[in-house]
């Protein structure tokens, strides 16, 4: 019997081992292990044996069965571990091909440089405030020391809709709107930027554009703080390394008034084309409020003063995003638009 | 403004090593910005030289070789020009020269050797209303008294550089050579020299013979000198090249001389034949209708905003502006007239916008000082005695209102240094007040300055404290921040979350044009408004103020369909305008175009429909608080006939409308293109609740589908509100998702199906609740909207 069971072993381990699928590896089990395996008949065959033996041939006969159903189950795995190999590599795909894209918008650049403009100023302590695009000649004009027949107002042509009325010609008619809404006539810190409109449509111009007007009234205000102030908007906007400087020159409302060039950024100050080799380019205009604008919007010039500044947006997005014609901004091709779709620290 | 710098060194002695680029940076820096500085005659190693023998080139036509003088040696020349002749004086450009165009070298022409080129002026860069007419077809001819070797740019007189200055409005003063002699002598520390008014004056006396009324206040001065048998000729030297440096072209000397005058004052003059005159002259506003013809010979019709200058009977002058044909200067004029006065700056100002700009009336719209237009009057009689051989007439014929005596400006250092935010010393101060040449006296704590009536701009003393910054070198100030108190800073942020919610859905921002066509600007509008035009618009074009949003973005579309982007979801928000009972009205709208391919990839490709843009709209009304509150009615009564009438709704909050949707009616665009247009300032007017925690239940939900049959056009809407108020609060949710029409349902049905969420806060339900509500549902659809549960 034991020489039986030593046949059923090295047979059954030599198949096992042989087996060349999941499915040869179960009828072997079946064959040797099932209800009427070959091993299992064994077992039953033992009832014909004597006391003494039975244990014995049953201990050998257990033995080689958790044996075998070791190989067995080992030998299983290995098939798993094939089988999921296979369907694995049945499964690989081509990871170059493109992906089901999320559609992503993107934000004008304008309108970027304006929320860069808002964040830097409200954390400054500036409110940001919204003014009518379409404009009365008093906020517009008359307000800021502009009365009718200025010659300053030749500068400006302008849309109008009535004799009084027209699209403004810049963001400071906002900075009237602020003084006199300011009931206790107290200290403001303001920003507006928005579109304003001039009657002139060439290749640098635009009739429609864009502008931010800064305003601060408050006691002991100096030219020293304006010149700080637009240091630091400068800085944030181009770079760390541009540095400002300022001309004298005229705005009814502001006196003195500067044109204030920064340096160029594209050359750093030596020259080029950009900059038509001055290294300078001219990009605000400011000043410190004039008292007759303080007056006329209820303000005494004696205990407040000022400063406001302005600038035009198109050419500050134009000069941060390296765009090469202002056109680009008002065409909204979407192969332009679809380029400002990235964080901008 | 030119500036000649020959010309103002008549005035005061500039440091030797100032050239123009240098005098034109440092006034940049202090003064006024420039446009271009540099010699006024851009041209090197020329020299004059005396043609002394001219054969006609061999192998050419219209060529000559030349031998040409030039003093130490003599130079073989090939040249082009037609009236290149034997004896003639030439400007000669000798090899190496750089004209403003070219550089010369030696060479052969045509087997001729050429060792340089004659010149015209027009090559050597001189603007061609200063040249003679032998420039401009050949090369220019020199006295014969020219001296041979001697450089030909000293000799004529244009050995000068110019800076062409960009002035501000306010600094009219400066439109004149002694006012740019003032800023240079601040500038550079420098005294004004005077000038030369001297002039003998016969025994008659003008007011004898001859009258001025002025019959308007918009004329402050008027002086009128008479002077007798001038010769026109042409002028000296110095005043042709002088004019020409200022850009003003030369014609004789008295017409010189008045425009000479005008340069150096800033005093416009104006001379009138005096023979043509009835021995008077009135100033007066002119008739609404009254014809003048001009000096350039063009009748023009005025009305009574002109000053004009009459002779008692016509007008003959348009005051401060252009003189008139009739009376002006001739080559056989004997006697003159001179009129030096001053007139409102605003009505000229008007008058030259509406028929010509002039010098003069350049310097009358930015006002004159009046002891200037003595001053003027003066220097014309100096110089039409001596270039003109003038006799002068004795007296002046005086009509002045003006104030002559400076301004008194009292100022406090203290103030001064507070508004620069510097330390400036007092004397430096005063120092800076005595190089502008303005006396003071001192106060306690600053000085009273006596401002000359030449700087107009100056009247209160912010101006001063303006001079002090700029001389004292405001890029000397160093920036400070302000130390404000800290407080919050406040803005709207709702455009800008929009704005970000929009790009997150896929979408790219536009910025367009507010001024649209008259015509696309009733377009696509859910309500009928009228429009506002401009006054005076740049082109039909943009004529008239957006009423919409869609109409900018559809011409956005079109641009990008044009240049094959067929993929386009775009928004914007911006104003818009209209006109409501003689008010204007602004709004705040969003607009949104979509159209082509709006998921992308291999197997997630999807066109952009209704639904596309219908989520959109839902995303936003969502996202700003409106959930629940809005719907979509189908409503071609109430929609554009831009739209599609079968595919297009307006949006409706609480029984307002606040926007449409839909897609662009097919005979507008052939492609299908959505758009939606929300008023945001009805949005925003309305009160949307705070963004709150809802508790979550926790009790399992259950699921159950139901499918009806109803008439075709009962609206998925009607259902779902008739199944919401049907179930009651054990409702959670109900979605539509299917929709069949065809085999298996009658004609003119459709089968539509539901899926719905029951479920409670407090407890597990039951199935006999959950029965009850669902039987309820199904009687009520049938009872109510006719619907057949389909099995």
């Amino acid at each position: 019997m034991e020489e039986q069971i030593k046949n059923i072993e090295e047979i059954s381990i030599k198949e096992i081992l042989n087996a060349s699928n999941e499915k040869e590896l179960n009828d072997i089990k079946v064959k040797y292990l099932g209800k009427k395996g070959e091993l299992t008949a064994v077992l039953r065959g033992m009832k014909d044996l004597s006391k003494e033996q039975r244990p014995i041939i049953g201990g050998i006969v257990n033995k080689v069965r958790d044996n075998l159903e070791n190989l067995i189950s080992k030998k299983g795995k290995e098939f798993a571990e094939l089988e999921l190999k296979r369907k694995l590599e049945e499964e690989k795909i081509d990871v170059t091909l493109p992906s089901n894209k999320f559609i992503r918008g993107s934000k004008h650049p304008l309108n970027r440089v304006i929320e860069e403009i808002e964040d830097l100023f409200v954390s400054m302590g500036y409110d940001v405030i919204d003014g009518p695009e379409l404009e009365t000649d008093e906020f517009c004009f008359e307000r800021l020391n502009l009365p009718k027949g200025h010659p300053a107002r030749d500068m400006q042509d302008s849309f109008y809709i009535t004799s009084e009325e027209l699209l403004r010609t810049q963001t400071s008619a906002v900075q009237a709107r602020v003084m006199v809404a300011n009931q206790d006539k107290g200290p403001i810190r303001m920003i507006c930027p928005g579109k304003t409109y001039r009657k002139e449509d060439d290749a640098t111009h635009s009739h429609q554009f864009n502008q931010v007007e800064g305003l601060v009234i408050d006691k002991d205000i100096t030219l020293a703080h304006l010149k700080g102030t637009l240091e630091v908007f400068m800085k944030k906007m181009l770079g760390e390394k541009t540095k400002l400087r300022f001309r004298p020159s005229y705005f009814p409302f502001t006196e003195p008034s500067y044109e204030v060039d920064v340096s160029c950024f594209k050359c750093g100050g030596s020259g080029c084309n950009l900059c038509k080799q001055t290294g300078w380019i001219e990009l605000l205009g400011a000043g410190m409020v004039h008292p007759n604008v303080l007056k006329m919007n209820g303000y005494n010039p004696e205990e407040y003063g000022g400063f406001a500044f302005g600038t035009g947006l198109d050419r500050l997005a134009m000069f941060k995003y390296g765009i090469t014609d202002m056109r680009y901004l008002y065409r909204n091709d979407v192969r332009f638009l679809k380029q400002f779709d990235q964080m901008d620290i | 403004m030119k500036l000649s710098l020959n010309f103002v060194k008549d005035y005061i002695d500039l440091p030797e090593e100032l050239n123009a680029e240098k005098i034109a940076e440092d006034m940049t820096n202090k003064s006024s910005e420039y446009d271009s500085a540099g010699k006024l005659i851009n041209a090197t190693n020329l020299i004059i030289g005396e043609v002394i023998e001219c054969e006609k080139h061999p192998d050419s036509d219209h060529l000559h070789v030349c031998k040409v003088n030039i003093g130490k040696e003599v130079l073989d020349i090939v040249c082009g020009a037609p009236n290149v002749r034997k004896g003639l004086k030439v400007i000669v450009a000798l090899p190496g020269a750089k004209l403003p165009d070219k550089t010369i070298k030696k060479g052969v022409i045509r087997g001729q050797e050429s060792n340089g080129m004659l010149c015209s002026m027009l090559e050597l860069g001189l603007d061609s209303k200063f040249v003679d007419e032998a420039d401009k077809t050949g090369i220019h001819e020199l006295p014969v008294d020219a001296p041979v070797g001697e450089d030909p740019i000293k000799y004529m007189g244009l050995d000068d550089e110019v800076i062409d200055f960009e002035l501000t409005a306010n600094r009219g003063d400066l439109l004149s050579i002694l006012g740019m002699a003032y800023e240079l002598g601040a500038i550079y520390d420098k005294p004004v020299k005077k000038i030369d008014l001297s002039h003998k004056e016969n025994n008659e006396n003008i007011n004898d013979s001859f009258k001025v009324e002025v019959n308007t206040d918009n004329c402050s001065i008027f002086l009128a000198k008479k002077v007798k048998n001038v010769k026109i000729k042409e002028s000296p030297q110095f005043i042709k090249s002088r004019l020409i440096a200022s850009g003003i072209r030369p014609i004789n000397n008295v017409v010189d001389i008045s425009n000479y005058v005008m340069l150096e004052t800033g005093q416009p003059l104006h001379f009138y034949d005096a023979d043509k005159l009835n021995g008077m002259i009135e100033v007066r506003m002119a008739k609404n209708g009254e014809k003048l013809t001009t000096l350039d010979n063009i009748e023009r019709t005025l009305h009574d905003e002109n000053i004009v200058i009459s002779d008692g009977k016509k007008a003959i002058g348009l005051a401060g502006v252009m003189g008139g044909l009739d009376t002006e200067i001739t080559p056989e004029t004997k006697n003159i007239i001179i009129e030096s006065a001053i007139f409102d700056g605003v009505k000229v100002r008007k008058t030259s916008n509406e028929l010509i700009r002039s010098e003069a009336s350049n310097r009358f719209e930015k006002g004159l000082d009046p002891n200037r237009t003595y001053m003027a009057q003066d220097r014309a009689c100096n110089l039409l005695e001596k270039y003109a051989d003038a006799e002068i007439v004795g007296g002046t014929v005086k009509y002045d209102k003006t104030i002559l005596e400076d301004k008194k400006i009292e100022v406090k250092f203290a103030e001064i240094n507070k508004v620069l935010g510097q330390n400036i010393p007092d004397n430096e101060i005063l120092d800076i007040f005595r190089r502008l040449g303005f006396t003071y006296e001192n106060t306690d704590d600053g000085a009273i300055v006596s401002v000359p009536r030449r700087r107009i701009d100056i009247e209160i003393k912010e101006d001063l404290n303006e001079e002090i910054g700029r001389l004292y070198g405001v890029n000397n100030i160093e920036g400070i921040l302000p130390e404000l108190p800290l407080k919050q800073g406040s803005f709207d942020r709702r455009d800008r979350e929009l704005r970000n919610k929009l790009i997150g859905l896929g979408l790219n921002e536009t910025l367009s044009y507010v001024l649209v066509g008259e015509n696309e600007a009733k377009e696509f509008n859910y309500k009928d408004v009228e429009t506002i035009k401009l006054l005076a618009p740049m082109s039909e074009d943009r004529s008239t103020l957006r009423t919409s949003m869609i109409p900018s973005l559809m011409s956005i579309y079109k641009y990008n369909r044009a240049r094959d982007n067929k993929d386009v979801s775009i928004f914007e928000i911006a104003k818009t305008f209209y006109k409501s009972e003689d008010k204007f009205i602004e709004e705040k709208h969003l607009g949104i175009l979509m159209s082509g391919e709006y998921s992308l990839g291999i197997e997630n490709k999807a066109n952009v429909d209704f639904y596309t843009i219908k989520g959109v709209a839902e995303e936003v009304l969502d996202y700003l608080g409106y959930k629940n509150r809005y719907s979509f009615i189908a409503d071609t009564s109430k929609i554009a006939k831009e739209f599609h009438p079968g595919i297009s709704a307006v949006i409706s909050l609480n029984n307002d409308i606040i926007g449409c949707i839909g897609k662009v009616h097919p005979s507008i665009c052939s492609e299908d293109v959505y758009v939606l247009e929300i008023n945001l300032e009805k949005l925003f007017d309305k009160k949307v609740g705070k963004m709150k925690f809802k508790e979550i239940s926790k009790f399992p939900s259950v699921d159950k589908d139901l499918a009806v049959v109803v008439d075709k056009n009962v609206e998925a809407q009607k259902i779902v509100m008739q199944i919401k108020k049907s179930a009651g609060s054990i409702l959670n949710d109900v979605k539509v998702f299917d929709v069949y029409m065809g085999k298996g349902i009658e004609e003119n049905k459709k089968s539509i199906a539901f899926s719905l969420n029951f479920g409670k806060m407090n407890a597990t339900l039951t199935d006999e609740e959950i029965n009850n509500a669902f039987q309820k549902i199904i009687k009520d659809l049938e009872n109510k909207l006719g619907a057949k549960l389909r099995t």
